[in-house]
Parts: C-alpha cells; sequence; structure tokens
C-alpha cells in the first residue's frame, strides 16, 4: 500500500456518459466539494473498497483515489493539476465540461 | 465488390470523389454497428465488465478521456465528401458538443459522446460510408496520405488508390487484428513528401523506374512516440503487383519478431532498430521468396476500380493565371495575403488547391464548429466538387478550386472564420488535444498554442518569419509531432508542475530528422519568449532563401544552444 501522505477522495468516471464522479457521503457526485475525505490510510482503503463495489455493480470505471487539500470550509481540492482539470473542465473551453454547469469550481 | 462505379451519372451536381461502399463494404461495416450495439447493451446490462468490454470499445474508436468518452472517426487518406462533413457536423450537434477536432491522423475526434449513445452515432456514420474501426488498437491504422493527392503538380501519381486499397487489405485482416503494438502507414506519390512517410511504420512512396512502371518505394522502422526513428529504406522499387505480398512479408516478420513482452518496445521501429535494417530486409526478402505469392496476386482490375473512384473531376479548359485574382489581389490586401500564403499551384491550368487553416489566431488547433464544418460542406461543393481533405496539419484542404472563384470563397471563408493566412507560417501549429482532454497527457499543449499563436498575432511579421513548423505534444507519445517541428515542444511533468521540453531540427519530410533537446524545460509561462527568441535568432542570422530549419542545419544546434546558455547567465526569461 502506498504511503498516506495527504487527505484523499475517490474519483472515477460515469459508465454511462464518462463524466467525473467524487465518491460522496451517500453515493456517486458531480461535484468533487462534496466528495468524502479519507484522512487516514485505513479510510482510503475503505472507500476503494466501494470504489470496487461499484465497480463491479457497472456504476463506475476507471476508479482511484486523488491527493486533496481541505479548505477552510473542509471541501477538498485535488493537490495534482491532472485532477484539478478533472473537476473543472478543459482549460481552453471554460463553456465545457463541470466549470460550464455549475459557473465554475474553485 | 462490384466495379460499377456508382458516381458516374451523378458527377457534376452532386460529386462523390471518394470510394463508395460496396454491398458488401456497406454490410460490413452495419454488421459491426450491430455488433457494437449488443456490446455495448451487454456492457450496460453487466453482462460484460470494463475488462471485457475495453477491447471492444477501442476496436470501435471509443476511448475514455478526462471528462468523458472520445470517439476517434477514420477519414480514410483524410477525403471527405461534402455530405459526409455535413453528417460530421450533424453528429456533433446531435450526440456532441457542436465542435470536432481534426487530427495527426487525418481523423475527427469527439470529444462529449455518451456511451449509450455511440451506437446511434456509428449508424449516422454508416448512412454516409464512415466508421470507427481500426482507429484505435494494436491494428493497422486509418491509412493515410498526401493531402494533395490527385491535384499537386509534383505529384507522379495519386497516392488514394493505393491507400484504399491498403485499406481493404488490412480492415479486419486475420493476422493483423492482434498485432503487438499499433501500426501505421502512410502514402505518398508526390516528390515532396506531405504525408511524414519517413516517421511511420510503413511508408510508402510512389516512384516510377527508369523503364517508365510504376512501383513503390518502401520505409520501415519510423515512428515518433517515445523512441523516435527515421524509417529505412527497405526495398527500393517493389512493383505495383508485389505490393501487397511484400508488406505481407514486412508484416508476417514484424509479428513473428516483434516483442510482446514490453509494449514500450513493440513497435516495429524497435524491431528495426534492434536487428539493423540489413537483418529486416534478409529476413523479409525470405519471407517474401518463401510465401505462397498467389494469393497476393496483384488484381489489376479491382485496383483500376478503385482508382476510379479517384479519377480527376470534370475540370473546365481555363487559363493558366485569372485576371480576375490578380485584379481583386491589387484590391484587398487581406485576400492578397491569404493567396499568398494559404494557395497552393495546381496540377490543372487556372485551378488552385486551397488550404483552409483551423488554427485562427488564439484558437484551439484543429476544432472546428459544426456551423464552420456546414460552411466547409457548401464552399466544397460550390466552389470544389464537394471534395474536401483533411490534412495531417490539421487543416482542411479544398483541393480543387477555379483561381476565378478564390475571392469569393475567401468571402464566404472570411465570414465564418476560416480565412486565417497562416498556412504553414509560425502560427499553423500542429498541437494534440494534451491534458486539456487526453487522459495519457502529462501537460497542456493547446495553450501553449494559443500563447504562441498570440505572440505572433502579427501576420506581416509571421510572413516575413516565413514557413516554420512549430508541433507540440502533450506528452511523450507524440501525438503532436514535437520530434519532427523544425521547433517541438514537449510537455512533461516536473516535480509536479508542467514543464516544457525545446527541441530544434525536427523535419517530417523526405529529408527527415528528429529534433534536438535545447536545454532545460521551461514553465508554460516562459515557452512564448523562448520561440521568440528563437526566431529572432533565426532572423538576425538567415541567409536569402533559408527557412528556419535550413538555418539551423548551416549554424548547427551548437549555436542555438549557445544562445540559450548565453542568455540564460544573463538572466533573460528562458
Amino acid at each position: 500500500m502506498a504511503v498516506f501522505k495527504h487527505p484523499q477522495i475517490l474519483v472515477a468516471s460515469n459508465l454511462t456518459d464518462g463524466e467525473v464522479l467524487f465518491l460522496g457521503p451517500s453515493g456517486w457526485e458531480r461535484d468533487h466539494r462534496r466528495a468524502r475525505v479519507a484522512q487516514a490510510a485505513d479510510e482510503a482503503a475503505a472507500l476503494e473498497a466501494l470504489g470496487k463495489r461499484d465497480i463491479s455493480a457497472n456504476r463506475v470505471v476507471d476508479v482511484y483515489l486523488a491527493d486533496v487539500e481541505l479548505g477552510r470550509d473542509g471541501a477538498p481540492t485535488p493537490l495534482h493539476y491532472r485532477e484539478r482539470m478533472r473537476v473543472k473542465g478543459p482549460s481552453v473551453r471554460l463553456d465545457l465540461g463541470k466549470q460550464a454547469a455549475d459557473g465554475g469550481a474553485p | 465488390m462490384t466495379a460499377v462505379d456508382l458516381r458516374a451519372p451523378q458527377r457534376r451536381n452532386a460529386p462523390t470523389i471518394s470510394y463508395r461502399y460496396d454491398e458488401y463494404d456497406a454490410a460490413f461495416v452495419r454488421e459491426r454497428v450491430a455488433e457494437f450495439r449488443d456490446q455495448v447493451r451487454r456492457r450496460l446490462s453487466g453482462a460484460l465488465t470494463e475488462e471485457e468490454f475495453r477491447p471492444f470499445r477501442l476496436m470501435n474508436g471509443l476511448y475514455l478521456q478526462l471528462h468523458a468518452y472520445m470517439l476517434r472517426v477514420a477519414i480514410p487518406y483524410g477525403t471527405l465528401t461534402a455530405r459526409q462533413m455535413r453528417r460530421l457536423a450533424d453528429i456533433a450537434d446531435r450526440w456532441d458538443k457542436g465542435y470536432g477536432h481534426f487530427t495527426t491522423r487525418q481523423n475527427l475526434q469527439y470529444n462529449w459522446p455518451k456511451l449509450v449513445d455511440t451506437p446511434d452515432i456509428l449508424e449516422a456514420l454508416a448512412d454516409v460510408e464512415m466508421h470507427a474501426i481500426q482507429t484505435s488498437g494494436n491494428c493497422i491504422r486509418n491509412v493515410t496520405a498526401d493531402h494533395f493527392a490527385g491535384v499537386a503538380p509534383d505529384e507522379i501519381e495519386d497516392p488514394r488508390p493505393t491507400a484504399e486499397f491498403l485499406r481493404q487489405w488490412s480492415s479486419l485482416h486475420p493476422e493483423f487484428s492482434f498485432l503487438p503494438r499499433k501500426f501505421k502507414i502512410a502514402v505518398t506519390g508526390a516528390a515532396h513528401d506531405r504525408a511524414a512517410i519517413m516517421v511511420h511504420d510503413i511508408g510508402l512512396r510512389i516512384v516510377k523506374s527508369d523503364s517508365g512502371d510504376i512501383g513503390y518505394q518502401v520505409v520501415v522502422g519510423g515512428g515518433l512516440g517515445r523512441s523516435p526513428f527515421i524509417g529505412k529504406v527497405v526495398r527500393d522499387f517493389v512493383p505495383r503487383e508485389d505490393l501487397l505480398a511484400f508488406l505481407e512479408a514486412i508484416m508476417r516478420v514484424y509479428n513473428r519478431f516483434g516483442r510482446r513482452d514490453n509494449k514500450y518496445k513493440a513497435r516495429v521501429k524497435i524491431l528495426v532498430h534492434e536487428k539493423g535494417i540489413d537483418e529486416i530486409r534478409a529476413a523479409v526478402d525470405a519471407e517474401f521468396a518463401a510465401m505462397d505469392r498467389s494469393v497476393f496476386s496483384h488484381d489489376p482490375a479491382e485496383f483500376e476500380r478503385i482508382a476510379g473512384f479517384f479519377a480527376p473531376p470534370p475540370y473546365d479548359a481555363l487559363p493558366a493565371t485569372s485576371a480576375s485574382l490578380r485584379a481583386a489581389k491589387l484590391d484587398t490586401p487581406a485576400f492578397a495575403n491569404f493567396v499568398d500564403v494559404n494557395v497552393g499551384a495546381h496540377k490543372i491550368p487556372g485551378y488552385a488547391i486551397v488550404t483552409v487553416s483551423l488554427k485562427p489566431i488564439g484558437g484551439v488547433p484543429g476544432d472546428a464548429t459544426s456551423e464552420q464544418m456546414r460552411v466547409l460542406a457548401d464552399a466544397s461543393e460550390r466552389f470544389g466538387f464537394g471534395e474536401l481533405r483533411v490534412s495531417h496539419e490539421q487543416n482542411i484542404i479544398l483541393p480543387h478550386v477555379k483561381q476565378d472563384d478564390l475571392f469569393a470563397l475567401w468571402r464566404m471563408l472570411d465570414a465564418a472564420g476560416l480565412a486565417t493566412a497562416n498556412a504553414g507560417l509560425v502560427s499553423d501549429i500542429i498541437s494534440c488535444p494534451g491534458l486539456d482532454y487526453c487522459s495519457l497527457a502529462t501537460a497542456r499543449s493547446i495553450p501553449i498554442a494559443q500563447a504562441i499563436s498570440k505572440r505572433f498575432s502579427d501576420m506581416s511579421r509571421q510572413r516575413r518569419i516565413g514557413k516554420l513548423g512549430v508541433k507540440i505534444s502533450g506528452c511523450i507519445n507524440a501525438c503532436g509531432h514535437h520530434h519532427v517541428g523544425a521547433i517541438g515542444i514537449l510537455g512533461l511533468e516536473k516535480k509536479g508542475q508542467e514543464s516544457y521540453q525545446i527541441t530544434l531540427g525536427g523535419d517530417p519530410t523526405f529529408s527527415a530528422s528528429i529534433g534536438e533537446i535545447l536545454g532545460p524545460g521551461v514553465t508554460a509561462d516562459q515557452v512564448p519568449d523562448v520561440i521568440e527568441h528563437l526566431v529572432d535568432f533565426y532572423l538576425a542570422e538567415r541567409e536569402e532563401g533559408e527557412a528556419f530549419i535550413d538555418t539551423w542545419r548551416r549554424l548547427g544546434h551548437a549555436r542555438f544552444k549557445d544562445l540559450w546558455r548565453r542568455e540564460g547567465e544573463d538572466g533573460a526569461d528562458i
């Protein structure tokens, strides 16, 4: 198991349309700010187990943990620029992706 | 297969200057759509796991990318009819987000299709004799060709009949559906290579023997990606009647000796590099000599049937030059610039080849809106026998425009934002989608292209600089062909940040070369400064008639590296 360095969230793609999803307290969310945050390795493992369950249930694909930092309000923001891109949409088309639907994620 | 050219009766007013499906082709594509529809149904029902489904969706060009699925549609040898272009626009509107991205393999990618809609999209493509088969996977991919095929003055023969011949040979070929890795073939029939054949797994150059026979110089083992290589000539002249057998022999040697233990070592370029071209040539020759060639015997009637689909359209007899064109150029400087930069000589007197740039200043290279696609379709019907081409440089070509019609065409293109006069100039940048869309990317490439384009937004300055190929890839897989850019830019990750490595001296033509690294990587913000500095140095040093690559070759890479080092020491922002 990888060394746990940062809080983590579980990221996936929706099977039917490929949209990026984040595992929340009661299911998959389209907004990463509502994602459930693992603060320790055992919590991250629990998230992964839920992800595997939903892969088997044919709800999501391409599931993985992403490191995040927490804002003052406790909402997670990915640390790596790749996942920062995924929570928004193409940086060259602000009218597309999640940033278009919700007015722009932070 | 039928030998009937279905277009003949309707040619002038409803032109379809491309290969037309016969009953066999149409049934085959329809069957594939039905098969994939069932595979999607089974995936959604859970009867297929993602692991089981993934090879099926890839065989049909469907990827899972950063934000959504991506569907890659094959445009064989880059030739499209107006009807097909309109259908691509309709699909973009109905099932995607109103635009498409033309790629360096002359294909089109939709960035936002839903899995559940994909069978319907494939059905809509099949209606206009298109598909997405073999646009992914370890098979022979879309065969590409010179985008000036059939109209270039320097051409020996139109390469598209050969490309179509190879497409039919390689489609679902049982021996080559599970190759060690993907396999790319390009064909040119001209004296100047516009198809980058030297950096393909197999490159074919149509040549004429001393006795006047048409044949092929066969190049093998070229490629870009993490290990770039220039292809090597495996045989100087293969007669047309031996082409399929000879290629079959190459593929068998690759299939037998290509590595399957390591995907990064599995391309034929690695095999050629490790064994050496002499050993490969001996193996190919031995296979060719031993194989039963009768099953690959050339069928001249079938080749001629295919070639018939690419016969020249009914050109009018015209003077070599147009008085109205001359007058319009004098009256309208912007039009004159467009003609000087984007319009090329045609083999038929009075006609011209028009490159429609999909690189507006600050735009996304290769993207076209559905409305622009329709304008292009309309323009091709009004001014060019209804035919369009996609270039590997991510532009659209109208290959048969009367010089007399150029001004009206330019006005039509200009109104649609399609008249940027930068074909081949510094802002005509090849760029992969990069990290804005691609799940493999390590850095963004489109914003780098946009920043360079804006930096050189002064078009008169661009014209002074002249031809300059800038190519950008967002990862080491090199979809943006950065290795063969006179200036290449590779986006990487360095310590958690996007970093860009600059290379100089790449060349995708017959004089092919792989670019050499200039120095340590720079940040995204620094890239335009570095490029501008290099260009200024070139302008100061160039001799009469020299393009950037010529000056780089004459001065040597060390001079450019010295410049880099000196400026770095002086504290310049590079």
